[in-house]
C-alpha cells in the first residue's frame, strides 16, 4: 500500500518533471542550492525579509477588502477595520508593524552586506537589485502612509510631494503631476492607492525575484569573504564548504522565524504604536488641509534622510541643493561596488581604517535618524557670545557634522579601503 | 486661533483599564455629559458588553434617543450649525485618547478656569482659548487663575464649589479618561490574554526549531 503511494506520487512528479522544470528547479534552488556552512546571525534577515514581504502582501489583501480609497471614508474605514472587521485589528497592526520591521530588517540586511563585502565581485547585481528593492520599498511606505488619512499622512505627503517643487524649472510641474491636484485631495488618495497595492508591489516582486535569481547564480557570500566555489570536491562537484540549503538553512532559518515572530507578535498584541514611532498620535486625527501640525516629522525609517534634508542649508533661496543632498543619500548605497577598492571581502581581514569608517558611518545613521524625529531647536541653540556657531540650533550644527561623515563614508572609500592595512584571507572557511 | 499649550506640565492621569466598575462611571459620564456635542461616531453602543453591561442596562441607562443598541455614538446636532455656535466643530472623540493621550485629556479636563475676555465664559490652561466651555462645572465648580507676579508662576484656585469635592471630581475626571482611552481601542485589554497565548505558542515553535536545528547540524559542526 504504502508502495503504491509512493510510486503514483513518483509518476505524478515525473507527470509533471516531463512539462515543467519542478524536480530540477527545486533542486538548483533548494535541496542542492549549496550555501557557505558558516552563516551567522546577520545572514537571517534576507529570509526574514520575504517573510515580511508575505506578510504585507497577504495583510494588505485583507486590509484592501474593507479600506475605502476615497477622501471622506478614508479614516472611517480604517476605523471600521480596528472595530467591526473581524480580527480586523490584528491585521491591520499586522501591516502597520510589518512597515516598520520590513525596514528594520532591510536595514540589518544591508549592514550585514557592508560588514562582509556582499557587494564585491561577482554580487555586483545583486546589490543593485536590492537597493532597488530598497528604492521601491521606501515608495512603497510613503504611498501606503497616506492610505489612513489621518493628519500625519495627509501633511507628510504634502511636505514630500512638495520637495520636487524645488527641482529647477520642472518641479512645480512634477509636483502638480504626482498630486493630481493643487493640494493632496482625494486624487492624490486614489492614485496613491493604486501604487501602493499594485503598481509598486509589482515591480518590488519582479525585484526580488531578479535579486534571488543573481544570488543562486553565483553563490552567496560569508562572514570570511571566501569563496566557496574555489574548493570542490573533484569528484561531486560541489562546493567543500558549502552545504545544502535545504535541509540546514531551512531548519535554520525556522528557528530565526520563530523568535522573529516572537517580537513581532509582541509589538502587535502589546506595543503597536511602539510609543509613536510604528503609529504616530497625530495620525488618530482625520486629515484637515485647513490645519498645519505643530511638528510634522517622517516615519522613523525615513529620519536620517530627512535630517539631511533639513541640515543643507538653502542656496540662492533655492531649497534644491537639500533635496538633491537627501536623494544623494538614499542612492549613494548603489556606488559601494564601484568605491570600495579593498581586495578582500569581509570585515575580518579588513584593517583598523575601514572599520573606523563604517563605525562613523553607522552613528551618523543613528543620530541623524534620531534627530530627523525631533525639531530642529530639541537642544536649544549655541549661546550668542561664541564665534561663528553664536544663536545657531545646537542639533542642526550637529546634523551638518554628521551629514559630512555620512557623505565622507562613500566618498572616501577609494582612498580609504586601498590605503587600509589588510590581513591575509584564509583559502577555506572558518568555524 | 486656538492653541494647544506644548509646555504645560501634565498630570499622570490615574487609570486602570481593568476597574469595570470605573469605566462603567466613565460611561455614564460620557454619555450625559460629552455625547451631547461630541459623537463616537466609530463606537457601538452594545461595544460596552465588554466593560460588563448586559444589552438591557445599555439600553435603560444609557441610551436615551431611541437608536439601536447596534447603533454607533452620533449625535443630533448638525456639524455646520455647531461650527456657527463654537466657531468649530466638536471633534469626534472615537480615538481621541490615541491622538491626545490619557494624561492630556486628564488635566485638560481639571484645567478650566473663569475667563470673562472669552465668548464662553472658560478659559483653560491646558488648551488656551478653547472653543468649548467648562461642561462639569456643575460638578467642579468655578476655578480662577492666580498669578504670582513675584515667581512669575500661576496656578488654579477654586472660587465657588460644586456638587463634588475637588477629590471626587478628580475621580470623575479618571473614569472618564479611563472610559476614553477603552472607547479609542475597545478590544485592547481582551487582546493581550490572546497575545500571551501567541507569544506561549511561539515560544514553544522556538524550542522545537532550536532542537531541530541542532539535531539537523550535528553532522556539520
Amino acid at each position: 500500500m504504502a508502495n503504491n503511494t509512493h510510486q503514483e506520487s513518483k509518476n505524478l512528479v515525473g507527470w509533471i518533471d516531463a512539462r515543467f522544470p519542478l524536480s530540477s528547479t527545486l533542486k538548483a534552488h533548494v535541496t542542492e542550492y549549496y550555501a557557505p556552512k558558516n552563516f551567522n546571525f546577520w545572514y537571517f534577515f534576507g529570509a526574514l525579509a520575504t517573510l515580511i514581504l508575505a506578510i504585507q502582501i497577504l495583510t494588505g489583501i485583507f486590509l484592501t477588502m474593507n479600506y475605502k480609497p476615497e477622501a471622506s471614508l478614508a479614516f472611517a474605514s480604517v476605523e471600521y477595520i480596528m472595530r467591526d472587521v473581524s480580527w480586523g485589528r490584528l491585521i491591520r497592526y499586522m501591516h502597520s508593524t510589518g512597515a516598520s520591521m520590513f525596514f528594520v530588517v532591510i536595514y540589518l540586511h544591508m549592514f550585514r552586506g557592508l560588514m562582509y563585502g556582499s557587494y564585491k565581485t561577482p554580487r555586483e547585481l545583486i546589490w543593485l537589485f536590492g537597493v532597488g528593492i530598497f528604492l521601491v520599498l521606501m515608495g512603497e511606505a510613503f504611498f501606503g502612509y497616506l492610505l489612513p488619512w489621518g493628519q500625519m499622512s495627509y501633511w507628510g505627503a504634502q511636505v514630500i510631494i512638495n520637495l520636487f517643487t524645488s527641482i529647477p524649472f520642472i518641479g512645480p510641474d512634477i509636483s502638480l503631476w504626482l498630486r493630481g491636484d493643487y493640494t493632496v485631495s482625494d486624487a492624490t488618495l486614489n492614485r496613491f492607492f493604486a501604487f501602493h497595492v499594485i503598481a509598486l508591489p509589482l515591480v518590488l516582486l519582479g525585484l526580488v525575484v531578479a535579486h534571488l535569481i543573481a544570488l543562486h547564480e553565483v553563490g552567496s557570500n560569508n562572514p570570511d569573504g571566501v569563496e566557496i566555489k574555489k574548493n570542490k570536491d573533484p569528484k561531486t562537484h560541489i562546493p567543500l564548504d558549502g552545504i545544502p540549503f535545504h535541509p540546514y538553512y531551512t531548519v535554520k532559518d525556522l528557528m530565526g522565524v520563530s523568535v522573529f515572530l516572537l517580537v513581532f507578535s509582541a509589538i502587535i498584541f502589546f506595543a503597536p504604536e511602539m510609543g509613536g514611532y510604528f503609529l504616530e498620535a497625530n495620525n488618530f486625527i482625520p486629515a484637515d488641509p485647513l490645519k498645519t501640525p505643530a511638528h510634522i516629522a517622517p516615519v522613523w525609517y525615513f529620519t536620517p534622510y530627512y535630517s539631511i534634508l533639513r541640515a543643507v542649508p538653502p542656496i540662492l533661496n533655492s531649497q534644491f541643493p537639500g533635496v538633491a543632498a537627501m536623494g544623494l543619500s538614499v542612492v549613494s548605497f548603489a556606488f559601494l561596488p564601484w568605491l570600495d577598492r579593498s581586495p578582500v571581502k569581509s570585515i575580518r581581514y579588513r584593517g583598523n581604517l575601514y572599520k573606523k569608517w563604517l563605525a562613523a558611518f553607522v552613528v551618523s545613521f543613528l543620530i541623524l535618524g534620531y534627530l530627523g524625529t525631533e525639531p530642529s531647536n530639541v537642544w536649544g541653540q549655541f549661546s550668542v557670545n561664541i564665534p561663528l556657531l553664536g544663536g545657531a540650533d545646537r542639533a542642526t550644527v550637529v546634523a551638518r557634522i554628521f551629514s559630512v561623515v555620512y557623505f565622507s563614508f562613500f566618498a572616501l572609500m577609494p582612498w580609504y579601503t586601498k590605503r587600509d592595512k589588510t590581513k591575509p584571507v584564509p583559502e577555506r572557511v572558518t568555524g | 486661533m486656538a492653541t494647544a499649550n506644548e509646555g504645560v506640565k501634565l498630570d499622570h492621569a490615574p487609570i486602570d483599564p481593568n476597574n469595570q466598575a470605573s469605566l462603567q462611571r466613565g460611561a455614564k459620564t460620557f454619555v450625559n455629559y460629552c455625547l451631547n456635542c461630541h459623537s463616537a461616531a466609530y463606537m457601538r453602543y452594545n461595544r460596552l458588553q465588554d466593560i460588563g453591561l448586559t444589552d438591557e442596562q445599555i439600553k435603560s441607562n444609557l441610551m436615551f434617543t431611541g437608536e439601536k443598541v447596534g447603533d454607533t455614538m452620533t449625535v443630533a446636532m448638525q456639524k455646520a450649525e455647531a461650527k456657527a455656535w463654537f466657531g468649530v466643530t466638536p471633534p469626534d472623540l472615537s480615538v481621541e485618547a490615541r491622538a491626545r493621550g490619557a494624561d492630556w485629556i486628564y488635566s485638560y479636563l481639571r484645567s478650566f478656569y473663569r475667563d470673562d475676555t472669552r465668548p464662553t465664559g472658560w478659559n483653560n490652561l491646558v488648551y488656551e482659548k478653547v472653543a468649548m466651555p467648562h461642561v462639569l462645572w456643575t460638578l467642579q465648580g468655578e476655578q480662577v487663575l492666580k498669578v504670582d507676579e513675584k515667581t512669575e508662576t500661576h496656578r488654579l484656585v477654586l472660587n465657588k464649589p460644586g456638587i463634588q469635592t475637588p477629590a471626587e471630581y478628580d475621580q470623575t475626571i479618571a473614569d472618564l479618561v479611563n472610559y476614553l482611552v477603552f472607547t479609542a481601542e475597545p478590544y485592547k485589554e481582551r487582546d493581550k490574554h490572546l497575545g500571551l497565548l501567541v507569544l506561549a505558542f511561539l515560544g514553544l515553535l522556538f524550542v522545537l526549531s532550536y532542537y531541530l536545528k541542532k539535531e539537523f547540524w550535528k553532522d556539520i559542526h
